[in-house]
């Protein structure tokens, strides 16, 4: 019992930061209909800028907490400039292609992030430092949590919380929400669909970048493919929560992270990469658009 | 009986290049080419199910393996029995080796067609991005059990596995796709496997049953994918599953959409340009990849409906091959009027998208 209590704690850990990149994907889905390959490496980038925003402040020395937030976000600024970019670079002169251009590009947006991250940062991995000073404590009898566990699971909330609050309360909000809804019929009544976009890539980036910085805190080791994996596995996360609905995503993150955490944990470390999908399969085909996806609507 | 002569032209010209091949060219170029061979195949079977039926698959790495692992397989521990018995009964051990090793391909290929089955079943409930990342889970869960088999060396490799593959095989087996795709999708058939990606609701109203022929293009592009997987494992004599991950699959839709779905003469053109690109680049050694992801992100930009579109390359030279012969020449305009119009209606499907559910 324990035991998989301890399990769970670390699964929820590492399902929030599957949450935090599989937001990033849902967005961009539910406004373009597009799977952002390249998402999982701006985590990586957000990973990288905050190694060298917490040498800059100090690391691997000690690092106040104010100093730590703020590494945060210098790495959450950055990879949104880098969304932004690749936005306006990339995905926007292919906005009326076919939708499978977009995604090959998505894909060549990604080797070239994967590829440019091995000549610009090294191939090797690198030491993420510890801005938060590890202690474990225990929860109840027998059940560890580290401190960073903690903060990497208040972070995510509070980010979770306010992009709720973004997209449900604010104007921009209603617009993504609008466009999400109908691109054309938002775009007739007003809104600029093109802002809203770039706004939405700033946002999925921004939370790539958070989850690339608490990775850091848990997985000490980063390296410029680290993105691969962990971005097709948010991506399935969002898949599994239905695609295009943000609480879909959430949830789906963390059943991904549980179920991977308990699979390495009770079967074997060589399932991990499997459980994910066969889980997503086995989701997909009882219901179709994932647990909280509503149905298509099909138009004869 | 045309065909049939042409088929055995074709033959004696690949088994003629086999000899020649070899004594021309060192044996790096030599290896691209096969490595070519080997892609045009799998883009190829991937263009029947992408581009032709228009199922979003990714997940053509998973086939390739089983079909690899498969043949394989039954050469490393069945060969040296067949061997002997036919030692004791004397006949040629290079006969009996090849031909041992058609058959195990085309085995390597059934194993992959019945995963094609079980991969197309899904096919009948999701669409579009569902389905493609159904098909990649599919890829992932098959590497990761392959990875998890002994028997087949596990996480070490696959070792020792006999060299077969020539330059005849994979040619000939390239060859084979082709023909296949082609007349497949200029057939009856092709016009339902078309119908199926133009508009399913309107192809099911008009009697077509679609899941048929869905599954259909899965079985029979996991069919090619599988002998693929053969070819290449018995060209390296290694198989380790990280060749398979969801990467490969990638590289072969990228050939596919580069080449321009729907396109044979595309997916052909692409993979050789896939394959020996990265090659190419390596004098510029870190840069490579950096140049080759740039050129990509370019190439789809700059023709976002891939080189060739829909269409079909229509050169002279094109047309002396026997899978444009029975054809006349009225085919080719027409199937690029088609094709433009396609075009169109597709363009205009992805401003007004359909589904209207995301929150």
């Amino acid at each position: 019992m324990q035991e998989f209590l301890q399990q769970l704690v670390n699964g929820i850990t590492w399902g929030s930061i599957y949450a935090l990149i599989a937001l990033g994907y849902t967005m961009v889905y539910g406004i373009l209909r597009l799977i952002n390959f390249a998402h999982g490496d701006v985590y990586m980038v957000g990973a990288f800028v905050a190694y060298f925003a917490a040498r800059l402040v100090g690391a691997p020395g000690p690092v106040s907490p104010i100093a730590a937030v703020l590494v945060l976000l210098i790495a959450m600024g950055s990879c949104a400039l880098l969304g932004v970019g690749i936005e306006r670079g990339a995905y926007k002169p292919l906005r009326k292609s076919p939708r499978l251009t977009a995604l090959i590009t998505a894909i060549g947006v990604s080797l070239l992030l994967e590829n440019l991250g091995i000549i610009v940062f090294g191939p090797d991995p690198k030491f993420f430092p510890q801005i938060v000073t590890p202690r474990q404590m225990e929860l109840i009898p027998g059940v560890l949590v580290g401190r960073h566990q903690i903060v990497i699971l208040a972070v995510s909330i509070l980010l979770m919380l306010l992009l709720q609050l973004v997209v449900l309360r604010t104007k921009i909000g209603k617009a993504m929400r609008a466009v999400s809804f109908n691109r054309q019929a938002a775009s007739l009544m007003g809104i600029s669909t093109d802002n809203v976009i770039t706004f939405t890539f700033a946002v999925g980036s921004a939370l790539a970048a958070a989850a690339g910085v608490l990775v850091g805190l848990s997985n000490p080791k980063i390296d410029p493919l680290m993105g691969i994996m962990p971005g097709i596995k948010a991506f399935v996360a969002a898949v599994l929560g239905g695609i295009g609905n943000i609480p879909g995503a959430m949830i789906g993150g963390l059943i991904m992270g549980v179920a991977e955490v308990m699979v390495v944990g009770y079967v074997s470390s060589t399932f991990r990469d499997a459980i994910a999908f066969a889980l997503l399969i086995v989701i997909l085909l009882v219901k179709p658009t994932g647990l909280l996806g509503t149905g298509m609507a099909e138009k004869v | 009986m045309k065909n049939l002569v042409l088929v055995l032209a074709v033959t004696v010209v690949l088994v003629f290049l086999n000899f020649l091949i070899p004594t021309l060219i060192n044996p790096y170029i030599f290896q691209i080419l096969i490595l070519c061979g080997i892609n045009v195949i799998l883009a190829v079977s991937l263009n029947l199910i992408n581009g032709f039926t228009g199922q979003f698959s990714i997940g053509h790495a998973g086939f390739m393996a089983i079909g690899g692992y498969t043949c394989a397989a039954i050469t490393f521990y069945l060969g040296p029995h067949v061997a002997n018995k036919a030692a004791s009964m004397g006949l040629s051990a290079t006969i009996v080796g090849t031909s041992f090793f058609v058959l195990s391909l085309v085995a390597g290929g059934l194993a992959s067609a019945i995963a094609g089955f079980l991969v197309g079943l899904p096919s009948l409930r999701l669409r579009g991005d569902y389905l493609a990342i159904v098909t990649l889970g599919f890829g992932e869960i098959i590497r990761v059990v392959i990875l998890n088999v002994n028997a087949v060396g596990g996480a070490r490799g696959f070792a020792d596995i006999p060299r077969y593959t020539n330059f005849f095989w994979v040619s000939f087996f390239a060859f084979v796709t082709i023909v296949v795709v082609r007349n497949l999708t200029s057939s009856t058939h092709g016009r339902a496997f078309l119908s199926v990606r133009e508009d399913e609701i309107a192809a099911e109203a008009l009697g077509i049953n679609t899941t048929r022929y869905k599954v259909l293009a899965f079985v029979i592009g996991a069919f090619f994918a599988g002998v693929a997987g053969g070819l290449f494992g018995h060209y390296l004599m290694y198989l380790h599953t990280n060749s398979f991950t969801f990467m490969k699959s990638f590289e072969v839709v990228i050939m596919v959409v580069l080449g321009g779905m729907g396109s044979i003469t595309g997916s052909v053109i692409a993979a050789g340009l896939l394959t020996v690109l990265p090659e190419a680049l390596r004098p510029v050694k870190e840069f490579r990849m950096v140049i080759y992801a740039s050129l990509l992100i370019f190439l789809m930009i700059a023709r976002p409906q891939g080189l060739f579109g829909m269409r079909e390359l229509s050169l002279q030279t094109f047309r002396s091959l026997p899978f444009r012969m029975g054809k006349k020449e009225q085919k080719g305009p027409e199937k690029t009027r088609d094709g433009t119009r396609f075009q169109k209606r597709r363009g205009t499907k992805v401003r007004a998208p359909k589904r209207l559910d995301h929150s």
